[in-house]
């Protein structure tokens, strides 16, 4: 299978929206500015498992500027999607520390957050579980967050492992993580005639049409033009969005905003749930695996279960006869977890490329080498052929550009100006799928090819790439193509997530584009027009298909303080054809920062005793700052695979972060001795540990 | 936020006055951390006084050498102006590792030293504290203490000073002007900050409508010349210290002469080292003799152990942080 | 019930009067009360500098700004850098140099940029200068990564930033 021809494709085509973006001027959702609008400021609450008793509204009520309270005693009933999450407002029951209880709608925020604060609520407070213990009670979840079966075995690895001349042992930590985007989810909801008219910040404008209109039994119009970042949160929809369109139906003609809080987002749109990973490998002298064992234990929510699949890149990253995954779930009474930017890999490449990493040292081997020989010719579970892997290749080529054969492989040896320097490898798989259901629309109309789909841009650039796609797929310049995103007005688009977007929106143009062709030639006439749904991959089940990468980091730990600095990352990936350099660069590159960000500094803390995360600002949990992030460097191979779809492309939102935590993580190592199995890795750990000296 | 007037006077008198009649009102400088304990409910004022008319924005040298610091000057003012950077290198190195650009531009100097505990705890007014209530019990000594006190804290608080310009002005043995309903005095920075005892809520010994007018920073010693601010975070900027110290050092034929050590992030109060301090003077100024002076003064160090995160830890990163700082000065490799 | 204090601003170069909540932040005054959404609400606690604007020519955080404070005031948005309608070095280097993604940080970073460059020229010191002592800095990419710290970016386009401040400060 041979890729469609690139003339804009590959190239680096300027963000479209840029000008408006530089200025301020691209509007989000909360910054819709209409006459009337009223502010939403939510009541949530304060215990975290119980029953409300009583509410009291009167003093908020009776504050001047405020035009409505909301209560479960008052709020309009909710259909039942079956998603626990959106029944805002429909009963007693309280699920989470920090659970929307009321909303009060205002003239002015000032007056709404004062008068949030004087509504009395009481509550019949029940015992509940906050703080994650992987060694309490868990159970066996009936499938993981990405659909797959929790538990996966191949042959017999524990006789494997007993039998095995070199095994490691050893458990890995992730805490609790929170997306944190910049922009805070946002809605602004009214009502008009019976319809809902939506402004969200969303991954999925359609998604969240669909669910708005089941619950509310109601037709429903969302736009999403512009969102400031979503990495999963923004996908499914929480309840926020539902208050503030539940509240907005008790004053219709009104419109009504909530932009949540920065301390909100620590409490009702999800996040990264902890792990601990068991993993177990045991191998022959010359590396080779006999068995791979990676057996995790996730935190989920009592009240909606979401379990981290994070054992599932074991499923398919390394060769082994023999092998096991399993995942199991410890319930907790906390908002429930979600997808966060890469679920599954980002963690479970933690585990497994650390457990790889003290493999070669016990074997006394370069880990690229054990790697290599251990790459699969076949998928190890299900025996697909891969329709391409590129990951021998991302190892030699990152390799050879990061200098690895020039350190010597011994631990704790190069000191240089009071700094420890150390240098780890880590790599990583996202898969690349198709998601159905979108439908592109291409008018000629004004000399222009007008290309209408529902999709959403939320920096990835899908408006910018989609032009390109669209371009070659029609032979014409970029110049001549108009796309439009982000609005429930155009036809479906599926959600931005799963590293799927961009494939699954332009397979969709691509088709949409041909039968335009098809149809109407090279010389179409104004108001021409095309449309397609987005065409099943016929090469789905004949081949295994994912991204690739091999991650580089050199570490530098201080001597005296343990203080631990990253000077430079590279990534050398294998993720088919980049469709824009200049945005797909920039991409792998935030995602490498993510994994930075994820080894040195991310953890959202539970305190049990109040069932909430104690760090819940962006001065307590640490996101990388600019002055984190020293030399960067995202580079791929070429690689042509036509089967994955017309653009060969394989998806790169999520790819960039993995395996990156581990190679921090083994550089660290490799820089002091010290091997830190737990994350984030800050100097504490390195301080108390008697090795560090 | 509960509903508050606001006042601007012309006159730093005015500004006291207003705040003794009425107890419940506040100064506003810079307001960087008052706006955010507002926005948290931390604080309710009924008033708040703005003092950006009635404070000096200048840095002024009197005659005896004193570099007088106009309690209105903005932090980054501070931190640029050059007889501070080259007089009291800690103290500009100081301002500019803590917040950002943005902050240190509307942060001022007498501001900077009244900033509040970062402790979650006291931030979080669902969560009890005892330095916001006394009627209420510390929630950090059993919960998130990574990044608390290991000396001189009590049963009632274990929260730590964030400001990092306090700990380089104990280094330098500042003074700060203060303008009270009784009239103006001078409070030796040493003893301006408290450490909590029985009552938490009292982060200074500022008494209401106190108005902190400028800070004095004396003719510098040359261990102060010969100074420096050292902060570890886990991030590498735009983080609060895990510990910080402030050092100055004066070396004479390879022995210590003078030697001054603050430390952030340990206590209630920039921590003056005076032990370590006192067993160095006289000493070689070699890394063992730092390191046994700086272990001596953690003696009476007691972290916290708890299962969300202690802060034992603190002790040997004190250590080697200190250790690390005196070797820089004294011309090694920190 | 609040009583309201009259406000004049110069927003943009253009002067502006309403009446403010004294609890009124600089940043919703713009936002909520003059329709100005150029400063965006990150976290509205000062940590992460998205609703940065340039206040009497310094970058402030406008979120911890209380509007009646800045009274008579010459507020500067991303939106006003050039108010003849024409470009602005920063924002046309952040464009060149594809130093964002998402775009919400974006016209915080840009103003932080625009008052970094000044300070740098003015010979401000920060905590990456190696030479405190000295009076002129070289805002080399270790310098401007310190000097931008203030401003997050959770797509991480810091490599970018980097780029088009240095871009930007050499014109």
């Amino acid at each position: 299978m041979t890729t469609m021809d690139a003339r804009s494709m590959g190239t680096s085509v300027r963000r479209i929206e840029g000008p408006d973006k530089v200025t301020g001027t691209a509007p989000y959702a909360g910054d819709t500015v209409a006459d009337g609008t009223l502010v939403l400021y939510p009541v949530q609450a304060t215990v975290a498992r119980g029953e409300i008793t009583a509410i009291d509204t009167s003093a908020a009520t009776a504050l001047p500027g405020v035009a409505a309270v909301v209560t479960h005693l008052d709020a309009p009933r909710l259909a039942d999607d079956g998603d626990p999450e959106h029944r805002v407002l429909q009963g007693t029951t309280v699920h989470h520390r920090g659970q929307y209880v009321a909303a009060v709608l205002a003239d002015h925020a000032e007056v709404a957050a004062e008068a949030a604060r004087l509504v009395v609520v009481s509550y019949d407070e029940a015992p509940s579980t906050t703080g994650f213990d992987p060694d309490g009670g868990s159970y066996t979840p009936s499938a993981l967050g990405n659909g797959q079966a929790p538990d996966s075995v191949v042959g017999d690895p524990d006789a494997a492992l007993a039998a095995a001349p070199v095994v490691v042992k050893a458990s890995y930590a992730t805490p609790m993580e929170h997306h944190n985007p910049m922009e805070p989810h946002a809605t602004t909801a009214t009502w008009v005639d019976g319809r809902a008219i939506v402004h969200e910040a969303s991954q999925g404008a359609d998604l969240a049409r669909q669910t708005l209109a089941t619950l509310f039994d109601a037709e429903v119009e969302v736009s999403s033009p512009h969102v400031g970042g979503g990495f999963g949160t923004k996908g499914f929809l929480h309840a926020g969005t539902v208050l503030a369109v539940l509240a907005a139906r008790t004053v219709p003609g009104r419109p009504v905003r909530f932009a949540l809080g920065r301390r909100q987002m620590f409490e009702t749109v999800g996040y990264r749930p902890a792990t601990v990973q068991h993993m177990a490998l045991g191998a022959e002298a010359d590396g080779r695996l006999d068995a791979l064992v990676h057996d995790v234990v996730g935190a989920t929510a009592r009240y909606k279960e979401f379990v981290e699949p994070a054992g599932g890149s074991s499923r398919s990253m390394y060769a082994a006869p023999h092998r096991r995954t399993s995942h199991r779930a410890v319930p907790l009474d906390l908002d429930a977890p979600t997808y966060m930017r890469a679920p599954g890999e980002a963690p479970g490449s933690f585990g497994l490329e650390c457990a790889m990493d003290e493999l070669a040292v016990a074997l006394d081997m370069d880990p690229i080498e054990l790697r290599v020989r251990n790459e699969p010719s076949v998928h190890p579970e299900n025996g697909l052929p891969f329709s391409s892997r590129g990951l021998v290749e991302c190892l030699r080529t990152g390799a050879e550009r990061f200098g690895w054969s020039t350190w010597d492989r011994a631990p704790r040896r190069r000191l240089v100006d009071g700094w420890w320097h150390g240098v780890g490898v880590g790599c990583g798989t996202f898969p690349a799928f198709r998601m159905p259901g979108s439908t592109a629309e291409i008018t000629f109309t004004g000399g222009r090819y007008v290309v209408a789909i529902g999709a959403a841009d939320i920096g990835q650039g899908a408006r910018t790439v989609l032009t390109q796609i669209a371009a070659d797929a029609l032979g014409v310049d970029v110049g001549s193509i108009e796309v439009e995103i982000g609005s429930t007005s155009l036809p479906v688009g599926s959600i931005a997530g799963g590293s799927a977007g961009t494939a699954s929106w332009g397979s969709t143009v691509v088709e949409a584009a041909d039968r335009f062709r098809d149809k109407y030639g090279e010389d179409p006439d104004d108001g021409d027009h095309a449309d397609a749904a987005t065409p099943d991959n016929p090469w789905a089940e004949e081949f295994a298909m994912a991204a690739y990468v091999a991650q580089f980091a050199e570490v530098a730990v201080h001597a005296d303080t343990g203080e631990i600095r990253v000077p430079r990352l590279l990534g050398t990936f294998g993720v088919g054809r980049i469709l824009n350099p200049t945005l797909g660069r920039s991409q792998l590159q935030g995602g490498m920062v993510w994994g930075l960000s994820m080894a040195l500094h991310e953890e959202s803390v539970v305190d049990p005793r109040f069932g909430e995360v104690i760090n819940h600002d962006l001065a307590g949990y640490h996101i990388a700052a600019n002055a984190d992030v020293r030399e960067i460097d995202a580079q791929w191979i070429d690689e042509d695979d036509g089967y994955v779809n017309p653009m060969g492309a394989k998806g790169i939102g999520e790819i960039g972060i993995v395996g990156v935590a581990a190679a921090i993580a083994n550089a660290t190592y490799h820089a002091t001795g010290v091997r830190v199995r737990s994350l984030p890795i800050t100097c504490d750990d390195l301080l108390t540990d008697p090795a560090f000296g | 936020m509960k509903p508050f007037t606001y006042a601007r006077p012309d006159e730093a008198s005015d500004a006291v006055a207003a705040l003794v009649a009425d107890p419940d009102a506040r100064f506003l400088a810079g307001g960087t951390n008052l706006l955010d304990h507002l926005k948290l409910g931390v604080v309710e004022p009924s008033q708040l006084v703005d003092v950006n008319r009635v404070t000096s924005t200048e840095i002024t040298e009197l005659d005896d050498g004193t570099l007088r610091i106009g309690a209105g000057v903005a932090n980054s003012d501070l931190a640029a102006d050059s007889r501070v950077r080259r007089r009291y290198p800690a103290v500009a190195a100081a301002i500019l590792a803590g917040a950002s650009g943005q902050l240190r531009n509307m942060a001022s100097t007498g501001g900077n030293l009244l900033q509040r505990t970062r402790c979650p705890y006291f931030a979080d007014a669902t969560t009890p504290c005892t330095k916001r209530s006394l009627d209420e019990a510390c929630s950090a000594r059993e919960g998130w203490a990574r990044y608390h006190a290991i000396l001189g804290a009590s049963e009632s608080c274990i929260a730590t000073h964030p400001s990092d310009l306090a700990v380089a002005l104990v280094a330098v043995d500042a003074q700060v002007q203060v303008l009270g309903p009784d009239g103006a005095r001078t409070i030796p920075i040493g003893e301006f900050h408290r450490l909590p005892g029985d009552d938490p809520t009292r982060d200074t010994v500022l008494e209401h409508g106190d108005l902190v007018t400028a800070v004095d920073l004396p003719a510098p010693a040359p261990a102060v010349t010969n100074s420096t601010y050292r902060k570890v975070r886990d991030r590498a900027s735009y983080a609060f210290a895990l510990v910080s110290v402030a050092a100055g050092l004066e070396v004479r034929d390879g022995v210590v002469a003078d030697v001054r050590i603050a430390l952030g992030g340990v206590a209630h109060k920039p921590w003056r080292a005076t032990t370590a301090e006192a067993a160095l003077r006289g000493r070689p100024a070699t890394d063992e003799e730092f390191r046994a002076a700086i272990t001596a003064e953690l003696e009476a160090a007691e972290p916290v152990e708890s299962p969300l995160g202690g802060n034992a830890y603190k002790i040997p990163l004190v250590t080697g942080t200190v250790v690390s700082t005196l070797r820089g000065l004294a011309g090694g490799t920190s | 019930m609040t009583t309201t204090i009259p406000l004049s601003i110069t927003v943009d170069g253009e002067q502006r009067d309403l009446d403010v909540d004294p609890r009124t932040t600089l940043l919703d005054a713009l936002r909520e009360r003059l329709a100005v959404t150029t400063p965006k609400k990150g976290c509205d606690h000062g940590q992460c500098g998205a609703c940065t604007v340039l206040v009497d020519g310094r970058r402030v955080l406008s979120c911890l700004t209380l509007a009646v404070a800045k009274d008579g005031a010459d507020v500067v948005t991303a939106n006003g850098l050039a108010p003849d309608g024409g470009s602005h070095p920063v924002t046309e280097a952040f464009l060149a140099n594809d130093a964002f993604q998402c775009g919400y940080c974006t016209p915080g970073q840009v103003c932080s940029a625009v008052g970094a460059i000044d300070e740098a020229r003015r010979g401000m010191p920060s905590a990456a200068t190696a030479d405190l002592a000295g009076d002129d800095v070289v805002l080399d990419r270790a310098e401007i990564a310190e000097r931008m710290s203030g401003n997050l970016c959770r797509c991480a386009a810091y490599v970018n930033i980097v780029t088009a401040v240095e871009e930007a400060a050499s014109r």
